[in-house]
């Protein structure tokens, strides 16, 4: 190889990143950490699609947010945290006033960045994943993982169980086995078990499985001879397909499993086939589906990306990940002005978000999820669920509402947030003065 | 002409024995350093266009220069010694967790919080250790097979990072959170405090490197990796040449990962050190140049710096592609380019830069 070759090689490269396009000044940017490779693709890919053709709703139906315009720019994190780190680092400063907020759909992710931003105050949605203490927002005042954390899809999932049992007195020495993709984000569940196999008195057996979870072979071998009588499962990507597999050539029963909220989707059973049937999993609010919305990104949004996994629980929970935000947005234009806003200021819209039946009527969520009311103490703003099945083809809700027991929880929020508060030397806010 | 030495005259053996021995590579390591330490914080502080915000000193630089120290402890084993090692990833996770455990104290003997710069060197002698321990299996097993037996090492670090509570002080999720940054009572907090405690990581350990790879245990390094029963017939003893040469690269290593887990991640789970970080030290050092220091530098850069520019270019001016294509070109193009880069000059970067200079000498007058 010839220096001139290398030279030339870096020259190019060089030139063409001095290059920098000119920006629009009256534009919100967005920015969307998503994952369309690798490992976990299948269900990044529909979930971005969902977050992508709302802000294009948005600009393409109301000119943006009260004429301020999204500014959308996709990065791929691929769900590696390094990835996911770079992509923080190039995306937050731009626009002009910096990203609104980021939503890296990993909790990996999240864990990283929780620190970040906090120092570049910009804030961080993670709805029904990240930190579950979180939620406690004196001490996060810049995370909010909306509408459910894993503490509480922990205890709604219990609650299920109990009244499948027929009581809670009757998950009594029952055992109860916890079936986990070894990171931040299945272990996350595991305290809230804990405190539950204390309380109710069944035995709680974790088994963790190892990223990316293709080879499960032991875990359920282990779940054969240990025979618990309900399996939880916290899987993502490949390892909900594989998991699914795995029971059924051990002959488990598939309605005895019941995944999390991202252990639910079509592609976490799909592939499965017929064995999948009877398969349980826990519902983040919504489910599958076309609603209102729906119709109107059909309308508005001709080359929208959604295709065949248009209406899909996961496409369905990026949109309304994308609506919270935007909303949060909007919450923040009314009191800073409609103009682009910076990160700290939508996390005062976040903090005030108060989304009431009515106007999730008008937005056209109606039916795919319940009122929701931030506060300064409670990030998550709402802790219901639901439990669906697979029939083969589609699923089915099979569960009334579920509220998850601030009582079995809150401790753990409380206890858990303060030792980060420590190790972070944050003093909390005192959250009846927080405006 | 430009890199011409005729004139340099050595009259005395501290001459003949410096780090550089030609004049222009010490004025061009000088002028590197100015840069570094200088010019770019500098720039950085008036954020003088590229740096309108901290994106190049925290998501480029930083780990550049990580990554790098890395490279040169791989380097070290692989390129200096000709033992293949798959487990430098363990032993940055074991830097990195040791240096965790002692920055915040092992209160099971009593231990308190240690100063952080001496938590990253105990990190890097945990390491060491256990390099030690996984350099025995070398003294009788050689090549592929010692590969295979430096993967044992990164699959039972994993692990043990993953299940052993002990190691992430109990966390629920497992996952942890570097303690406070405190250099001598200074907080590192900005982007560039990190880079610059980071800078001055590497150019201590970069120098000590250099030194030692030429001096009497570099050589016996060399010796036992071009021929070890010629060495050990001259009387170089392999154990001692052997682990040694697994103690330092280590410790290195284990540096490096407190360094990126401190300052580059601030929060970790042992994802971040996994095989594949692992492969990625093996292919910095393959393609900068096995057994050069400048070439561990120019290896992590190449692996590091391209896949970025691939993903930010198409990006920047403005070309219609969708996320997902980009980040399939990314890997269709950088797997091109390591084939196409490791054809035309097997050697790697170091060789290129070698010839470089060769031409140097010549120029404008080559014959």
């Amino acid at each position: 190889m010839t220096l001139k070759t290398v030279g030339l090689a870096l020259a190019a490269l060089g030139g063409a990143a001095m290059f920098a396009p000119a920006m629009a000044q009256n534009e919100q940017y967005v920015p969307i950490l998503s994952y369309r490779t690798g490992p976990y693709a299948v269900n990044g890919a529909p979930y971005a699609d969902g977050v992508s053709d709302y802000y294009n709703l948005v600009n393409l139906r109301d000119g943006g947010i009260n004429g301020v315009k999204l500014q959308i720019e996709e990065c791929e994190t691929g769900y590696a945290t390094d990835k996911g780190v770079e992509c923080y680092e190039r995306m937050k400063g731009k626009g002009p006033t910096g990203a609104s907020f980021f939503n890296p759909l990993s909790t990996g992710i999240t864990f990283a960045l929780t620190d970040k931003t906090l120092q570049d105050k910009i804030p961080i949605i993670t709805m029904g994943y990240g930190r579950a203490d979180s939620k406690n927002g004196a001490v996060f005042a810049y995370n909010f993982p909306l509408l459910g954390t894993y503490w509480s899809a922990a205890d709604i999932a219990m609650q299920h169980i109990a009244k499948e049992l027929g009581g809670e007195g009757n998950l009594k020495g029952k055992k109860i086995a916890l079936v986990f993709h070894d990171s931040p984000y299945g272990k996350e569940p595991i305290p809230t078990l804990e405190v539950l196999a204390k309380k109710n008195g069944f035995t709680f057996i974790p088994i963790p499985v190892t990223h990316p979870g293709v080879e499960q072979k032991s875990q359920w071998l282990r779940i054969r001879q240990e025979r618990p009588d309900y399996v939880l499962l916290w899987g993502w990507g490949v390892m909900n397909g594989t998991s699914i597999n795995e029971a059924a050539s051990v002959a488990y029963p598939r309605d005895k499993i019941i995944g999390v909220w991202w252990s639910g989707a079509e592609p976490d059973v799909a592939p499965a086939g017929a064995q999948a049937t009877g398969y349980k999993a826990l519902m983040l609010q919504h489910g599958a589906g076309e609603f209102g919305v729906h119709g109107a990104i059909k309308q508005h949004v001709p080359n929208r990306l959604g295709k065949e996994n248009f209406g899909q629980v996961l496409y369905n929970r990026g949109v309304v990940n994308a609506m919270l935000g935007v909303e949060a947005i909007r919450t923040a234009q009314k009191r800073f002005g409609n103009k682009p806003l910076t990160g700290e200021q939508i996390r005062w819209g976040l903090e005030n978000l108060d989304l009431s039946a009515a106007r999730l009527k008008e937005l056209g969520f109606e039916g795919m999820m319940r009122p929701v009311k931030i506060s300064c103490g409670d990030h998550e703003g709402a802790r219901d669920g639901r439990v669906q099945q697979w029939d083969g083809k589609k699923w089915n809700i099979i569960s009334d509402w579920y509220t998850a027991r601030q009582d079995v929880t809150e401790p753990l929020v409380k206890d858990i947030s303060a030792k980060y508060a420590a190790e972070k030397k944050i003093t909390p806010r005192d959250c009846s003065k927080a405006d | 002409m430009l890199y011409r030495e005729t004139g340099q005259y050595k009259t005395s053996y501290a001459a003949d024995s410096v780090i550089f021995p030609i004049r222009q590579d010490r004025i061009g390591v000088m002028i590197v350093l100015a840069i570094a330490f200088v010019f770019m914080p500098l720039m950085m502080a008036f954020k003088i266009p590229p740096f309108r915000n901290d994106y190049i000193l925290l998501a480029i630089l930083l780990p550049f220069l990580i990554l790098s120290l890395a490279a040169i402890g791989a380097n070290i084993l692989i390129g200096y010694c000709g033992q293949i090692s798959l487990g430098s990833g363990a032993f940055m996770a074991i830097g990195a967790y040791m240096a965790y455990k002692f920055g915040t104290g092992i209160s099971e003997i009593g231990l308190p919080p240690l100063p952080i710069v001496v938590s990253i060197l105990l990190g890097g002698f945990s390491a060491a250790f256990v390099g030690i321990l996984f350099g025995l299996p070398s003294l009788r097993i050689k090549g592929l097979y010692l590969a295979v037996a430096t993967l044992a090492a990164q699959f039972f670090f994993d692990w043990v990072f993953l299940r052993v509570k002990w190691f992430t002080n109990y966390a629920p999720s497992g996952s942890v959170s570097a303690p406070e940054l405190k250099f001598f009572g200074y907080l590192v907090s900005t982007p560039i405090e990190k880079y610059l405690v980071a800078l001055i990581f590497v150019t201590i350990f970069a120098l000590i490197a250099k030194n030692l790879v030429r001096g009497n245990i570099g050589r016996q390094w060399m010796a036992i990796r071009d021929m070890d029963i010629a060495a050990e017939l001259m009387g170089i003893r392999p154990l001692v040449a052997k682990l040694t040469a697994f103690a330092v690269s280590s410790f290195i290593i284990g540096v490096a990962g407190a360094l990126w887990a401190f300052l580059r991640l601030g929060t970790w789970e042992p994802l971040a050190f996994d095989i594949n970080r692992s492969l990625e030290l093996l292919f910095m050092v393959i393609i900068g140049g096995l057994g050069s220091i400048l070439g561990s530098f120019l290896g992590a850069a190449f692996i590091l710096i391209l896949p970025i520019l691939l993903i930010v270019v198409p990006a920047e001016i403005g070309l219609p592609i969708t996320t997902e294509t980009v980040s399939h070109l990314q890997f269709i193009i950088f797997g091109a380019m390591i084939c196409f880069l490791l054809i035309k000059e097997p050697l790697g970067f170091a060789r290129l830069w070698q010839i470089g200079k060769e031409k140097l000498r010549m120029w404008p007058f080559p014959y």
